[in-house]
């Protein structure tokens, strides 16, 4: 069976310890030098930036998030032993782990080492799908001539130059198609290198749950929970038509993913479906002034993301976080798409207007969804608002200002609220 | 109660009041109508409790009485029963069923008690008057169109009735409007009529209206107060609530500078904007008119699915113009001319246009233009 060192890469075909370097931290696998779709996941990614530029931090349990308020981001697997997890409030993160070093995200510099990292995976493969800034798919399919060494050989190389010379971890899924790459990457973290082959798919997947499918939600598993559908052995049971009468498309997917077969591609071009922003507050918010000005800025960072990108979008959601955590979400649709702010702040303020009743609210955001290209936004004018084309071309005015003198040389007032 | 009326005469009451019902209600009794035997007649009342429909018809009354029925299934079978046939609806009080007997064809449904069925208040009307039906089919016709969708601008989600001062006198007048078009329709003022307040009438019950203004010369009794309005005709009477908010003020919206005349025969421009909106594969179809002396080319350019442009002969004599509009809107506003050519008044391409037919007045229409 092939065998591969992960320090130094080393390959040979038996024994548990690498014969040239004698590390233990090998991976051995029959379909090793075949398989060619991999999933990277850096290991606590931003808790590991963190540490990394700080190092009285490497000993400490560190959670990245907004402050007392908001919720976990990112916790460091010391927090993690001690029951911490993303998206947890942290009042509760605290009360398990009282000594945690908070850490506020700076998103920049995870940005950064995000394109650090993404510089290293180009020299892989220009076949690179991100998921996130901390995660990406890989299809390494017929580099093998091009390196000179098959795709196993590479990923474990990516990982080590991603701690050599960025000082950050990863982990490696290595499988025949994403969604076996993504559960792989998983099952060893952190500083993982796992490989589901071809043979044993199927025996893998049998026993384990079907919330482990990426795209299955709270919705979806209560669906698949009162169908009796649990572990992939129950979703085997099902033939097609039966599963796509009871869940639609999903249904004929869930066909394909019980049998081990996804044949999406690692696309570099996912398009972008909608743009969102949304901000926890340090303590619940009433004021219908204070709501106003959160409300501008987050349609002003979507409206400028929009920009940034070309695109625009014809429906307008508002989030909202009530006190006891309960989501309240309201979109509506426009007649024409837009990118402005302006557009964005009217119609979601509209929204908002009719949820203030439940106030006091923890969270806030807006987003844009139904996208499409700029140039077929913002045509329409408005009989009744004749000077939404002076406030749209403000708007523009104001961009370019910004554009010349940085972010802050021209605001509007409610966004001092 | 028991009674027999004919097959088409009840299919007619009940398809008044099964349209009203509101299909997706959480109050069961709204799903009914009422239906109340007494003489020689039969009421037929259903409401969503925006809107009342009452329906009268003869028939042959056996036994007075009143019960309510799911109106939609009611509507159901007789629409399935064959023309000409007698049908018999009987009450019976001991089991709580309504029978419905025709020919060989008997049903038992269930009933629920007429005293839960809600009766809306009959208020004061500070004004009742009379107008043909065809003056009225015209005002709210040729304005409906523009009516909005948008909840957030629910003040628009209908038609503004009112009275409006022009040169010479007054006008019974109709405006509706989206934001991106307005109609706005005048008619001679009815007698009687001078004290009806100004009132936002929903699109629903504009829609119910319609079916009471078929017949060209039938009188509709019309009743207006500030939060209900009422039409009637010797058989039905339509009561609806109106929308409590205040329509904007949409004179300032139409253009009166407007130089530019664009003289176009409406059918014609209406194909041939169809024709090449068909290319444009995006939602807000976008069609680009460039007017030059005598000469119209409408023209539609979609980067993604193809180019499409028609030449027509047209009266234009001012300097060239290019704009563009929705192919949606400009098929609407050129449909609702009938009799003369249409006539385009435009000021610049971001400016508001104005459409008429011929020369007259009592029929405008303004379209919002969009970037090309």
């Amino acid at each position: 069976m092939p065998v591969l060192c992960r320090d130094c890469l080393t390959q040979f075909e038996t024994g548990r310890r690498c014969p040239s370097c004698g590390t233990p931290r090998v991976v051995a696998h029959r379909e090793l030098r075949q398989l060619s779709i991999a999933h990277m996941d850096c290991d606590a990614f931003y808790a590991s930036v963190e540490k990394r530029d700080n190092p009285a931090l490497a000993d400490k349990p560190v959670i990245i998030g907004g402050g007392r308020r908001g919720v976990v981001s990112t916790a460091c697997y010391i927090a993690r032993i001690r029951g911490v997890r993303s998206a947890m409030p942290m009042f509760q993160a605290l009360k398990l782990c009282p000594d945690a070093e908070v850490v506020r995200p700076r998103m920049q510099v995870y940005a950064e080492a995000s394109r650090a990292i993404r510089g290293l995976m180009d020299a892989l493969t220009p076949s690179i799908e991100p998921l996130s800034l901390d995660e990406a798919f890989l299809d390494l399919s017929g580099t093998e001539r091009v390196h000179g060494a098959p795709p196993a050989v590479m990923l474990a190389q990516l990982v080590v130059r991603m701690r050599d010379e960025l000082g950050l971890t990863g982990s490696i899924g290595l499988s025949h198609n994403k969604f076996l790459a993504k559960i792989a990457s998983d099952l060893d973290k952190p500083h993982g290198f796992a490989v589901i082959g071809r043979a044993e798919t199927a025996e893998f997947l049998r026993p384990r749950p079907v919330r482990l499918i990426w795209g299955v939600g709270a919705t979806t598993q209560t669906a698949l929970d009162q169908a009796g559908i649990r572990t992939f052995e129950d979703l085997l049971r099902w033939d097609k038509p039966d599963l796509t009468a009871r869940f639609g498309s999903m249904g004929e997917r869930l066909w394909h993913l019980a049998r081990g077969k996804d044949r999406r591609r690692v696309s570099a071009h996912t398009p972008m479906k909608s743009i969102s922003n949304e901000t926890t507050f340090h303590e619940d918010v009433s004021d219908p002034e204070l709501l106003d000005g959160h409300l501008w800025r987050m349609c002003e960072k979507v409206s400028d993301r929009a920009k940034a990108k070309g695109r625009a979008g014809r429906v307008v959601t508002l989030k909202l976080k009530k006190a006891d955590f309960s989501l309240i979400s309201r979109r509506l649709a426009l007649r024409d798409a837009t990118q402005m702010a302006d557009t964005m702040y009217r119609t979601a303020s509209g929204l908002l207007d009719a949820e203030l009743h439940k106030a006091p609210f923890r969270l806030l955001g807006a987003g844009l969804s139904d996208l499409s290209d700029a140039d077929q936004a913002d045509r329409l004018g408005d009989l009744l608002d004749p000077t939404a084309a002076q406030r749209g071309q403000a708007e523009r005015a104001t961009d370019k200002i910004r554009a010349r003198f940085g972010a802050d040389a021209i605001l509007k007032g409610r966004s001092l609220r | 109660m028991k009674f027999s009326i004919e097959r088409a005469v009840l299919l007619k009451a009940v398809a008044q009041a099964q349209s009203v019902v509101e299909r997706r209600n959480t109050i069961p009794i709204l799903a009914n109508v009422l239906i109340e035997a007494e003489g020689a007649a039969v009421q037929f009342r259903a409401t969503d409790l925006d809107i009342e429909v009452v329906d009268r018809a003869a028939a042959m009354v056996e036994r007075v009485g009143a019960t309510t029925v799911s109106a939609v299934t009611l509507h159901d079978i007789v629409r399935k029963l064959p023309d000409g046939a007698l049908v018999t609806l009987t009450d019976d009080m001991t089991t709580g069923r309504l029978t419905v007997d025709a020919g060989r064809s008997n049903f038992s449904l269930a009933t629920l008690p007429r005293e839960d069925f809600p009766v809306m208040a009959s208020s004061e009307y500070a004004s009742n008057f009379s107008c043909k039906a065809a003056i009225l089919r015209r005002l709210f016709d040729k304005s409906k169109f523009a009516i909005s969708t948008e909840e957030t601008r629910y003040y628009l989600n209908g038609v503004y009735m009112h009275i409006a001062d022009i040169d010479g006198g007054q006008v019974l007048r109709c405006v509706a409007t989206d934001g991106h078009r307005l109609a706005r329709i005048d008619a001679e003022l009815p007698i009687g009529c001078d004290a009806m307040p100004g009132v936002i009438v929903p699109r629903k019950t504009v829609g119910e209206l319609r079916k009471l203004l078929d017949e060209d010369d039938m009188d509709i009794a019309v009743s207006v107060s500030e939060t209900k309005i009422r039409f009637a005709t010797p058989d039905i009477t339509l009561t609806s609530k109106v929308i409590d908010g205040t329509f904007p003020d949409y004179s300032r919206v139409i253009p009166v500078g407007n130089t530019r005349r664009l003289e176009v025969d409406a059918a014609d421009f209406a194909k041939a904007v169809d024709r090449v909106a068909t290319v444009s594969s995006e939602r807000s179809r976008a069609v680009k008119l460039t007017l030059e002396e005598d000469q119209l080319v409408l023209s539609v350019n979609a980067p993604d699915s193809g180019a499409a442009e028609e030449e027509l002969a047209v009266a234009y004599s001012d300097e060239r113009l290019e704009i563009g509009f929705n192919a949606k809107y400009l098929l609407e506003i050129a449909s609702q001319v009938d009799r003369e050519n249409a006539v385009f008044l435009f000021n610049s391409a971001g400016d508001p246009t104005l459409m008429r037919e011929g020369n007259d007045t009592t029929a405008v229409y303004v379209v919002m233009p969009m970037r090309v």
